[in-house]
């Protein structure tokens, strides 16, 4: 019975075609087989964009707008993705600093507590890690005092290139040595120290700057709270 | 939450905020509230960048927290809201209100609150001060008070508001100095008007003047820490924990009453057009935020108020009134006779005939202005037959089937089936074309949504296209201006200018045209977006 009602009717229509004007036998417009083309052809072209002081200033205003937002730490880039291989010059360009911390500092009063990032260090898998944790400041203390009493033999010694040449191969390979070790450190413990503690240490230096004399005095690896890294200048 | 809007956030996140904020952001429109380990494995981003992303969010007003289906105990729940992050196309429109209202000093303080989201006082003064000392000449500077003054009265104007206490059951901490919302079951922060002291002004102690930041030569790391360094140099000023966010209702409500005055100096005259300003201004403070039409006030007080640069004697001032409120857009009304008569103004009234104004036009820039004859046909008599419209539009039979059925397929117009038998036969149903003028706003709205979308889309693309050329135009500015800091010669900047070919520089030129053509229009498409949205919003107080 249902089935009878489709073979008739399917060339009815719901309403009826003189109501809404169209005549037996009228020519209709062709039917349109596919959706419309994505450009269609504008039979009215659109008024034109208002001009005037008032609109100019506005897309002034917003252009501003969109660069100045880029600029502020707002502006919240991805992750940059890790490259395959490590390159030498990894070690020397430092690109965004990798850490989680928030670049501007909100009112943790008004947002929920869950929302703060911590600035410990990430969970890593690698427990050796941690032991190194605790030898750092010193490794750094030593490693400073050290160099410093290099260089001030060096000052005194006017002498042979020689000495000095054994002595930067020495340092060089000391301080690779260290350098390397401390990078590791550095990279996986980037944080462990509390911040007074760096600020610390680069005061310290400064003054020792001074003592020397030397305006060429470039300090071992460093950590401060800018995150630059500064390399020791191989005297 | 229509795929439009959804859509035009996306792309609106994305270029303020970056794509991070973008994705976290669109996820959490599409699901409605989530919580936080959801959202990070939802969207399969890490929980820090989550984290970020959510406080900026909540710093732009943008996202709201509160507890979640499992009630206090469960974890928060954060909920972003699309209104919100439309107003971004805004931004403009409210800086240029401010200054044209306040001057260059409101224009600024208005600029680094919305691209900050929230501010206190002291740290605003501070900024601004330091913008304006940068731009002055050598050796003066703009003094702390100026800047005061000019944000005290953008809060006594209420363009300005403190931002509301979060719930202390939330931030699990006591925010100082201000009073605890009696209702301990408000959990999401209370609505900015309900706090008593939205509006007050701290006392703070800053005294001073802007500074000037000597030039970066150390490029954007120099920068960038100056900056971080400003935001994180907190002076106790006595106004901690006290953050400003822009009114934006406030702002509406002075576009709103800007887009009648305008309508009736268009549809009458100037001096009308002032008398409906004065009656606006007037009445702002003691009306309420959505009332249908504004407090009455009377023809006394009117006259008293009118500027009297405009030089109106009662009696014509009488007239023009007479003549207001027999106008047939019905923008004034009169609410009775004492005082010399008392007058309003119809605020949702107005705001319907602006739409439908705005509706028309639309229908006339697209398809012609017999269509349109048409369509404003329709609106004004409701539902006619197929023959009935053709009488009335004075159409050739043939001509107005073809109009009618365009409009039909783009869905302003509508069949309404009216049947005579129960059967619904069709040969006996009435067939009545009619249009609903607030639907048809919606469609028109979400049409411009979709127009904006694609702006934005295409703006996108023509840079994208012609990055290599904008890279290379950006290096060699940036070698002239080191040049030129260096004290070259003109034949050397001659030489680097030539470093760009001239069908290079005619096609950035190009470029930059079409840019802000692309610009321009999507500060056109969101004033007819402002305009619907107001006249939607009033329908749906007004029930």
């Amino acid at each position: 019975m249902a089935g009878r009602g489709r073979g008739r009717g399917r060339g009815q229509l719901s309403f009826c075609m003189e109501a809404v004007g169209i005549a037996k036998g009228d020519n209709l417009p062709p039917s349109t087989i596919q959706p419309t083309a994505l450009f269609p052809p504008l039979e009215h072209k659109p008024v034109p964009l208002q001009t005037g002081e008032e609109a100019e200033y506005m897309l002034a205003l917003k252009q501003e707008i969109r660069g100045t937002m880029k600029t502020l730490p707002f502006y919240i880039r991805p992750v940059a993705p890790k490259k395959d291989v490590e390159r030498y010059s990894d070690k020397y360009q430092n690109g965004e600093p990798s850490d989680n911390t928030i670049e501007w500092s909100p009112d943790w009063r008004r947002l929920p507590k869950e929302l703060r990032v911590r600035t410990k260090r990430p969970l890593i898998e690698k427990t050796p890690a941690v032991p190194k944790q605790s030898k750092q400041p010193r490794v750094d203390k030593e490693e400073i005092i050290r160099k410093l009493e290099t260089l001030e033999k060096k000052e005194e010694e006017v002498s042979s290139d020689e000495e000095e040449g054994e002595k930067k191969k020495t340092e060089e390979e000391e301080a690779e040595g260290e350098e390397e070790y401390d990078e590791e450190e550095f990279e996986e413990v980037r944080f462990a120290l509390p911040f007074s503690q760096e600020e610390n240490l680069c005061g310290t230096l400064q003054s020792e700057e001074n003592l020397c004399g030397t305006s060429v005095l470039q300090l071992p690896v460093c950590v401060c709270a800018t995150g630059n890294r500064l390399h020791h200048v191989i005297l | 939450m229509t795929a439009q809007e959804v859509r035009l956030c996306a792309l609106l996140l994305q270029e303020h905020f970056g794509e991070v904020v973008e994705k976290v952001g669109t996820h959490l429109l599409r699901s409605g509230a989530l919580n936080l380990r959801a959202l990070a494995h939802e969207t399969r981003t890490s929980l820090d960048l989550v984290k970020k992303s959510l406080c900026v969010l909540v710093q732009h007003g943008m996202c709201t927290f509160g507890p979640g289906r499992r009630g206090p105990a469960g974890p928060l729940e954060y909920r972003v809201s699309c209104e919100r992050i439309l107003y971004m196309l805004r931004y403009p429109r409210y800086i240029y209100t401010a200054k044209s209202l306040y001057g260059d000093t409101g224009e600024l303080v208005m600029e680094e609150i919305l691209q900050r989201g929230q501010m206190t006082m002291s740290n605003t003064v501070r900024t601004v001060a330091d913008r304006l000392t940068q731009n002055m000449e050598d050796g003066q500077s703009t003094d702390y008070n100026d800047v005061v003054t000019a944000f005290s009265r953008l809060v006594e104007t209420h363009f300005l508001q403190r931002c509301p206490p979060v719930d202390t059951a939330t931030s699990k901490k006591t925010v100082s100095e201000v009073p605890e919302s009696p209702a301990s079951t408000i959990t999401q922060p209370s609505q900015p008007e309900n706090y008593p002291d939205c509006y007050k002004l701290p006392q703070i102690h800053l005294t001073g003047r802007g500074k000037r930041r000597r030039s970066d030569e150390d490029g954007d790391v120099g920068a960038r820490v100056a900056k971080k360094a400003k935001l994180e140099h907190t002076e106790a000023c006595g106004d901690e924990g006290i953050y400003w966010q822009v009114n934006v209702e406030r702002f509406h409500l002075h576009f709103r009453h800007q887009a009648i005055i305008s309508a009736v100096a268009s549809k009458l005259d100037q001096t009308s057009s002032e008398i409906v300003r004065t009656m606006l201004r007037m009445s702002e403070v003691t009306t309420p935020a959505n009332a249908a039409y504004t407090q009455a006030v009377s023809a006394n007080e009117i006259f008293r108020a009118v500027p009297p640069s405009y030089n109106i004697s009662r009696p014509i001032l009488d007239q023009y009134l007479t003549l207001l409120v027999d106008d047939p857009m019905e923008f004034v009304g009169k609410a009775g006779d004492s005082g010399g008569g008392m007058y309003v103004v119809n605020l949702h009234r107005a705001l319907a005939n602006l739409a439908r104004a705005t509706l028309e036009s639309v229908v006339q820039e697209r398809f012609g202005s017999r269509s349109a004859r048409i369509f404003r046909l329709l609106l004004r008599k409701r539902h006619l037959e197929q023959k009935q419209v053709e009488d009335f539009a004075m159409i050739p039979a043939k001509e107005a089937k073809d109009m009618l059925y365009t409009l039909l397929s783009e869905n302003l117009v509508q069949l309404q089936e009216i049947p005579k038998t129960p059967d619904h036969a069709p040969s006996r149903t009435f067939y009545l074309y009619t249009v609903n003028q607030l639907p048809t706003a919606r469609l028109l709205l979400q049409n411009c949504y979709k127009a904006v979308g694609n702006l934005i889309d295409r703006r996108l693309f023509e840079t994208k296209e012609n990055k290599r050329h904008l890279e290379k135009s950006q290096r060699i500015e940036a070698i002239l201006g080191s040049l030129q800091a260096s004290g070259a010669e003109p034949a050397q900047l001659a030489e680097v200018e030539e470093m760009i070919t001239a069908p290079e520089r005619q096609q950035l030129e190009a470029l930059r045209h079409h840019i802000n053509k692309l610009d321009s229009s999507e500060n056109q498409v969101d004033e007819t977006i402002f305009l619907l949205e107001s006249y939607i919003k009033s329908t749906s107080c007004s029930r």
